[in-house]
């Protein structure tokens, strides 16, 4: 339980009685060891090897057996999983917590690789909505387009799309970095709190609305900006990175980043001030 | 003249020096900061990286920092800390460790230092799992 602690500095809020207590031991106070081993393993996943290979059909399967299944081939330590016939089936390869070499040798439907931490995926077709959905750490290729919600509330790693993506692209994104080859629809980037977009083509109505933080790139036109979603100068890290990212995701090597628009946030809607709803009752 | 220039610019706060800014009115009648407390979208610089993070990103077979990236150095009690999200919590810096006055350093000296965290067996998620790991 969280200790209350009695601040003995006081604010002008605080001697005007509006605040007198801040809550403190809401989170652990740990120490980093800086001799820890270095031993490149997480407790309680699979040491897989990436040159160990083997197939998987899961045409007559449905997604909780063939997730099942995938699980039961890192246990064995395949590093390299190819799914024959994924048919658009929905919330296929979802939250895989290990490092892994996944390929998909046709569409998904659905919520594909959602909550996933750590593994490559290459889809060699097209995705449905809400792909790699909270994906934590990982990188995932799609070789053609993408439906809506692209990247839902990514936390990590990276997301690549080399075709064209639908609306909401990056919704609630905390974190990572999502590219486009092609273009994006509407309010991509929207309630964007962290993390990066680029779509090298056009992106829609309202990009960037409502965003907290993060940035976004874009490569051709713009529809129109969202509330709160303002230009920015492109800086040389930005660049730099850009043209190491673009590399790394096999699309657009040759693009002329430094054309790019920046977006970022205005920054207007932000209200981290938790005393905020003290003060405005005092007003009262 | 030139000495004038001189004093008046070692007052300033450079960019490097972090965790120091300049506390606004608001800030200072409400007793709290708003905002971070250094640039949480600063693109890590590559040239910086260390040896550990090489042989990370390799052992994970990426071809860069990935989620890494989006990892800095912060402030937790007004101490650096680093914000461990499978712990759920700020790990804090030890005093023993000195660190340096460029972020893009320290965000890499973060990154070094969670991962290792990460991996140990001391790591609260051993024990979490441990306890209530279903499959």
């Amino acid at each position: 339980m969280a200790n209350l602690k009695t601040t003995e500095k006081k604010t002008k809020a605080q001697s005007m009685g509006l605040h007198t207590e801040v809550l403190t031991g809401k989170t652990q106070q740990k120490f980093f060891n800086p001799d820890e081993a270095e031993n490149f393993y997480y407790w309680g996943t699979y040491d897989v090897d990436f040159n160990k290979r083997t197939e998987l059909d899961v045409n007559d399967m449905d997604c909780k057996e063939a997730n099942k299944k995938i699980d039961e081939l890192m246990s064995q330590g395949y590093g390299t999983i190819v799914i024959k016939n994924p048919q658009g089936k929905h919330s296929l390869g979802v939250g895989i917590l290990n490092k892994l070499n996944l390929i998909f040798e046709g569409s998904l439907g659905y919520f594909g690789v959602g909550s996933i931490d750590g593994p490559t995926v290459r889809v060699n077709g097209r995705v449905g909505w809400s792909c790699a959905e909270n994906m934590m750490a990982g990188k995932v290729v799609i070789e053609k387009n993408a439906g809506s919600c692209f990247g839902a509330a990514v936390r990590g790693g990276d997301l690549i799309c080399k075709g064209s993506v639908g609306a909401r692209t990056g919704i609630d994104q905390k974190g990572g970095t999502i590219i486009i080859g092609g273009d994006a629809g509407a309010f991509t980037g929207f309630m964007m709190q962290r993390g990066r977009i680029v779509v090298l083509g056009n992106v829609g109505i309202n990009l960037g609305d409502s965003m907290y933080d993060g940035t976004i790139y874009v490569g051709g036109k713009i529809g129109s900006y969202g509330s709160d979603a303002i230009e920015s100068p492109m800086t040389k890290s930005d660049i730099d990175w850009l043209k190491r990212k673009l590399k790394v995701a096999e699309i657009g090597e040759d693009f002329d980043v430094s054309k790019m628009t920046k977006v970022v946030a205005g920054k207007k809607l932000w209200n981290y001030d938790a005393l905020e709803p003290t003060e405005k009752k005092g007003a009262i | 003249m030139a000495k004038k220039k001189n004093k008046k610019s070692s007052k300033k706060i450079s960019k490097g020096q972090l965790g120091k800014k300049k506390e606004t009115a608001r800030e200072k009648m409400i007793g709290q900061t708003i905002g971070y407390r250094y640039d949480v979208n600063l693109l890590p610089d590559y040239s910086r990286i260390t040896p550990f993070l090489k042989k990370y990103i390799e052992a994970m077979g990426w071809d860069d920092l990935n989620w890494l990236e989006d990892v800095h150095m912060g402030y937790e009690e007004d101490r650096p800390a680093v914000f461990d999200r499978n712990a759920n919590g700020w790990v804090t810096i030890p005093k023993k460790i000195k660190l340096p006055n460029n972020q893009q350093d320290r965000d890499m000296i973060a990154r070094e230092l969670l991962v290792k965290f990460q991996m140990s067996p001391n790591h609260p998620l051993v024990d979490l799992k441990k306890a209530y790991r279903k499959f």
